[in-house]
Parts: C-alpha cells; structure tokens; sequence
C-alpha cells in the first residue's frame, strides 16, 4: 500500500467538528469541478490513491478518471462501502425488507425471497452478499481498485451482532471477484482483530482512527498501542488529526512513531493544507 | 452479567442488538422478532436465540431486562407487560402516543423500583450535556428564550409504505424529529406550560406532518420556538440545533460544538471566559465500550446498563422525563387539531390507568 492516502470526507459534508463548516463545504463541492480540482491538488503533490466512499458523487469522478487515462495513468481507489445512509435513508423510507430488495439488483429469485420474507439458506446470504458488493463496485469498473474496504459501520454492526463469518464472506468474496485485498474500518480495532483472526482473515488490512488523543479509539489507546506493537495486521491510521484537536506536526509524529502503521488517510480541501500534510508523513516517516 | 432480550429488529433495534452484545456487562441477547427472514440471518450468523413471540421472550428464564424498539403504537402495551414481570425496560422514542399511558407506566416503573430508560440519545451528546451544565450553573442568568431546529432528508417524495408515514401508529415529524427537539427542550428547561401558533403541515406525506411549527409558553417571563422539518434534502442526516438567550448571555449549540457568549463572568457558577467561547465535541466526549455510529447510542445503553448493575434507577433519561415530552407532543397535536389546549399536566392526569386488551396477536401482526 502507498504511504499517503487522501480521503474523501470533505467532499460529503462530514466534518465532525462544526456543522457550519460541513454546510460551506457542501456548497462548494456540489460542483464536481471543485472535487476535481481539490483530487488534482493531491495526485499532483504525489498521492497516487484515493480511499472513498460509494457515495453516488464518486460514479462522476470515475467517469472523469476513466475519461483521461494519460493523466491518470496511476490513479488508484480504494473504494469503501457501502455509503451508509444511502441504506439507512432507505430503511427508514421503506422498512428493512424493501431497502434490501431494491440495493440489489433485479434478478429474480433473491430478490424474491428477500421481499417475502423468506427464510434463507447459507449460500443464499453469500450470494446476496456477493451481489451487494457488486452493485457497489459497479462504479469502478475499467479503474484500479488494489484494496476494497468494508465501512465501519457495517464492520462495527457486524462485530456487535457476533456475525463474524460474514467478515471472512466479504473478504473471499473481493479476493476472488476483483482480485483485490480486502480491508476493514472499524471504530472498534483491537476488538476487530480478535474477530477477524477468529474466522481466518491473516494479516488483515485494518483502517482505524490512530491519533494522540484517543479520540474515538475504542478500547482505549493502550489497547491500540499493544495491537500495533504485537499483532499481525496491516494497519492504516485515520483521523490523526482528530478533525484538528491536533496540530499537524504532533499528529503525525504519533503515527510515525510506530513503524507498523503502513499509510496515514486524511481529507484536506485547500492545495497548502495538502501538499504540507503529504510534506510532513514523507518527512517524518523517513526520520522514523 | 446480564441477559437482556430486544424485541423489534428495524434500524433502532438492530443498532442495539450489536451495541448490547458487543457490552462487557451483558451476557446473552436473545430477540424476538417477525420477520421470518430477519429471524433467519440473525440466528445463522451471530448465534442468538429468536422468536417470534414477545410473551415467549418475556417467559425466557433469567431474563433481566428488555429493550423494546419496535413501532411506537405498540410501546404501551409492551412496556407494561415487562414491568408486571419485573423486568427492567429500555423503550425507544416516542415513549408512548396517549400521555396518560406514560405518567401511568412511568409511576409503575417507580413503584416497582425497576431501571426505566426512553431512547432520547441527545440527552447523552456531551455538548448538549455541556449546555445543561452551564444553564445549571446560571451562566446566563435568566434564560428568556429558546430556539430548538431540527431538520433531515427523511420524507422526500410522495411515496412511504412503512408505520412512520402513519399518523396512528406514531408515525410523522412530529412524532419522529420533533419530539427529540421537545425533549431537548425539557431537558434543558423543562416542559412548557403551554402551547401556541401550532402549524403541522405535510409537504410529501398524505396521512401524516412532514413540518411542525410551536410556540411555547414556560411563564416566568421565558418563551420558545420549536421548527422541525423531516423533508429537508440539504441536510445529510439530522441536524438539531438549540439557540438560548439569558440575561448574562446566549448559547447556541448543536451535536458538533456548543457556542457560549457570556456577558459578566462572575454570575457563573462553573468557571466561564467572557465574551465568545467554543467547545467541540472531540473535547466533550467520554470514551464508550463499543463505537457503532456514533458515541451516545452506546452511552445511552451503558447508562441503561449501569443502572442496572447498581441497582439504582435515576431520571437522566426515564420514563418520567420522557412522559413530560410525551404531553408536550399531545399538547402540539391537540392545538393543531383546532382544539382548545389546556395547561401542561391536563393530559396525563385526565384519565386513571388503562387496560391492556387484545396485546399478543395484535402486537406481532403489526410488527410485520
């Protein structure tokens, strides 16, 4: 995996520190324009990989990318899904079953089952697993997608419920369908990897929020810190800066200090916030 | 260790089937629910028990307590039969439609000493939590007005098959957005002690408000407005923000930063900047034992539990305060009716306590 990796949090409103801030960046990021321009910003500062949602705004950026293959000849994805409240939206219009039914697509017999309320066999969950992936990877396709993460909500939901095996269904199903690695986010890591080694996910690429101040690092930041030192994954840091409890320079000194941590994810929306973040992890990574 | 059954696997119990089966304290959950096909997945993969009977559920040996989210027309009835089996009970929101049915099962709870929770998650979002301390602490004097807002893209077009887009099952804006706008309200102020210039209006919907519009009248010279409007595109998820003026000052806070502006600094009681002064949540927030979609869906369950495990039930989030929230939303509702609204606290007491009739076949009928 690349060092440095941008992130798609500022394109979608989502800024869990002012609700005024996430309205201005709604406003401008409706033009499409404007998110090219701020993902040029960052391939031409050198990050080569784009870890986003399966927000229905990133099919317009695929095309784009599709549409220029010399200027991007190494642009890769990381597609994470699914785009939660794409699905909550739709439970709470149509009730669980109905959303369900109209995620997938129309082919018959699942759809079927799914809608009378059917109960299901094992293989029928996998294939409508499989099938729910697909339709969110369609977006992508003709794009480099090397790693497909499973958002943590649906990461975290399922670690809950205990349904660990679905966790391994998801990660077969991307290995074999896009020859790609599977990851995973999750607010919950320690927890997660206790999860994944249960139902034989060796080595997992797990992306989870790394910072100086613990913030939303559940099980405490001992727990993290322990599972960097110890344990055989492959982890990605997020939200090092804590929606910016952290200046910079600190935040990624933390992260850099622990040599496990593969690549560091982060959103900026100005070209100076980006290329001084891209800066500071190739200059502090290779103090480390 | 506890066992905690959950009836109602829709969007709110599912969220809290994983939140209490990921908690240190909670043994086994075991479910009941109707749908064949939620029942199906749920028992392949994550191992729980489930029915399709919330007597069944109820009769499981060793049950401590039980978390009921299923729709609101059905809350009543439910709840009162968990209490009467001396179970502790966790209800979603709105507590109950008809606000004697909540002073009465409120008054239950108490006399059965049994832990009492209502699903108003705002009440555990440390910034609203902050705005509570300050106003406890009169850091702006005598508070003259509140403004609650709360806004979301649910209802969006014509189209809406499930029981929130039925007036007579809870469903509605009121019902749904509003009514955590009125809790935040009373939690911050307490309950109006009347109601005025009440407009429920529908944009999309047929049978139910997408808009609601209040005046509230607390005496003592404070007044409040409430807006809510569940068909609002712009914003991504709900957004609920309360804006209060004090004679020492003004606050204006939401789930992401509280805003305060304090005149003379002295007349605090909690040590307070003059002038301007934000808190984000990052800052305000206590660490929780599993993170699901945000922190205080897990810390409302660690509450229900903690009280639990120390034996002492308490009024952060009860069935008492949610019964004053319950009348406030009946209070609305009649006003919009076009009829004359009397003062807070005439709808509950307005009749004694109710009979639960006909409960087990139409309750599961209806979750379906």
């Amino acid at each position: 995996m690349d060092r440095v990796l941008f992130g798609d949090n500022q394109f979608f409103a989502i800024n869990h520190m002012s609700e005024e801030k996430a309205r201005a960046q709604a406003m401008r990021f409706q033009d499409l324009r404007e998110i090219i321009r701020v993902l040029d910003d960052a391939y031409d500062a050198g990050i080569r990989v784009f870890m986003c949602t399966t927000h229905d705004r990133i099919a317009e950026v695929c095309d784009h990318i599709r549409a220029n293959p010399a200027r991007y000849a190494d642009f890769k994805f990381y597609p994470c899904m699914p785009y939660a409240h794409k699905f909550a939206n739709a439970v709470t219009e149509h009730g669980m079953i109905e959303a369900m039914r109209r995620f997938l697509p129309n082919e018959g017999a699942l759809s079927a089952l799914v809608k009378g309320g059917m109960s299901l066999a094992t293989k029928d969950v996998e294939g409508l697993l499989g099938l729910l992936v697909n339709a969110e990877m369609k977006m992508f396709h003709g794009l480099q997608t090397p790693v497909v993460f499973l958002q943590n909500v649906v990461t975290d939901l399922v670690l809950g419920l205990g349904a660990n095996s679905t966790l391994r269904l998801f990660a077969d199903h991307v290995r074999k369908t896009y020859d790609a690695e599977p990851g995973f986010i999750t607010m919950n890591m320690p927890r997660l990897l206790d999860a994944l080694d249960g139902v034989g996910v060796e080595n997992p690429i797990v992306c989870s929020n790394i910072n100086k101040v613990g913030f939303r690092m559940c099980g405490g930041m001992k727990a993290y810190e322990d599972a960097i030192a110890s344990r055989k994954f492959r982890p990605i840091a997020m939200s090092v800066l804590a929606s910016g409890a952290i200046a910079p320079r600190e935040a990624v000194e933390y992260v850099c200090k622990m040599p496990k941590i593969e690549s560091i994810v982060f959103g900026a929306s100005s070209r100076k916030n980006i290329v001084e973040m891209k800066q500071l992890i190739d200059e502090l990574s290779v103090a480390a | 260790m506890l066992n905690v059954g959950l009836v109602g696997v829709g969007k709110m119990g599912l969220s809290h089937l994983s939140i209490l089966n990921a908690h240190p304290e909670v043994k086994s959950v075991s479910i009941c629910e109707s749908s064949g096909y939620v029942r199906s997945v749920l028992e392949r993969y994550s191992g729980m028990t489930v029915t399709d009977s919330y007597e069944k559920l109820l009769e499981q040996a060793g049950l401590d307590a039980v978390v009921i989210a299923t729709p609101s027309k059905l809350h009543a009835r439910m709840v009162r039969e968990a209490l009467n089996k001396g179970l502790h009970v966790f209800c979603e929101k709105p507590f109950c439609l008809d606000p004697r049915e909540s002073r009465d099962l409120a008054e239950l709870a108490i006399e059965k000493k049994l832990v009492n929770q209502v699903g108003y998650h705002y009440r555990f979002v440390g910034t609203f939590n902050e705005a509570k301390r300050l106003l406890d602490a009169r850091a702006l004097g005598d508070v003259h007005h509140i403004r609650v807002e709360a806004y979301g893209p649910v209802v969006l077009r014509a189209k809406g098959v499930t029981w929130r887009n039925r007036s007579d099952e809870g469903g509605g804006c009121l019902y749904d957005y509003a009514c955590h706008a009125l809790d935040l309200v009373n939690y911050l102020v307490g309950p109006p002690q009347s109601v005025g210039g009440v407009a429920l209006n529908r944009v999309f919907s047929a049978d139910v408000d997408d808009e609601v519009y209040a005046t509230l009248n607390f005496g003592d010279g404070l007044t409040g407005q409430i807006a809510a409007n569940w068909s609002d595109e712009s914003f991504r998820r709900m957004s609920t923000e309360v804006s209060l003026w004090g004679t020492n000052g003004r606050i204006v806070v939401d789930r992401q930063e509280i805003r305060s502006y304090v005149r003379n600094p002295t007349l605090s009681a909690v040590p307070v900047p003059a002038g301007w002064r934000t808190r984000n949540i990052t800052e305000l927030t206590a660490p929780v034992n599993f993170y699901l979609r945000g922190e205080e869906y897990s810390s409302q369950i660690d509450h229900f539990i903690d009280q639990i495990k120390r034996g002492a039930p308490d009024e952060v989030s009860s069935f008492a305060t949610a019964a004053r929230t319950d009348e406030v939303v009946a209070m609305i509702r009649r006003a919009a009716e076009g009829f004359e609204v009397p003062e807070y606290g005439a709808l509950a007491a307005a009749a004694g306590k109710r009979k639960a009739a006909g409960f087990w076949g139409r309750a599961m009928g209806l979750l379906s």
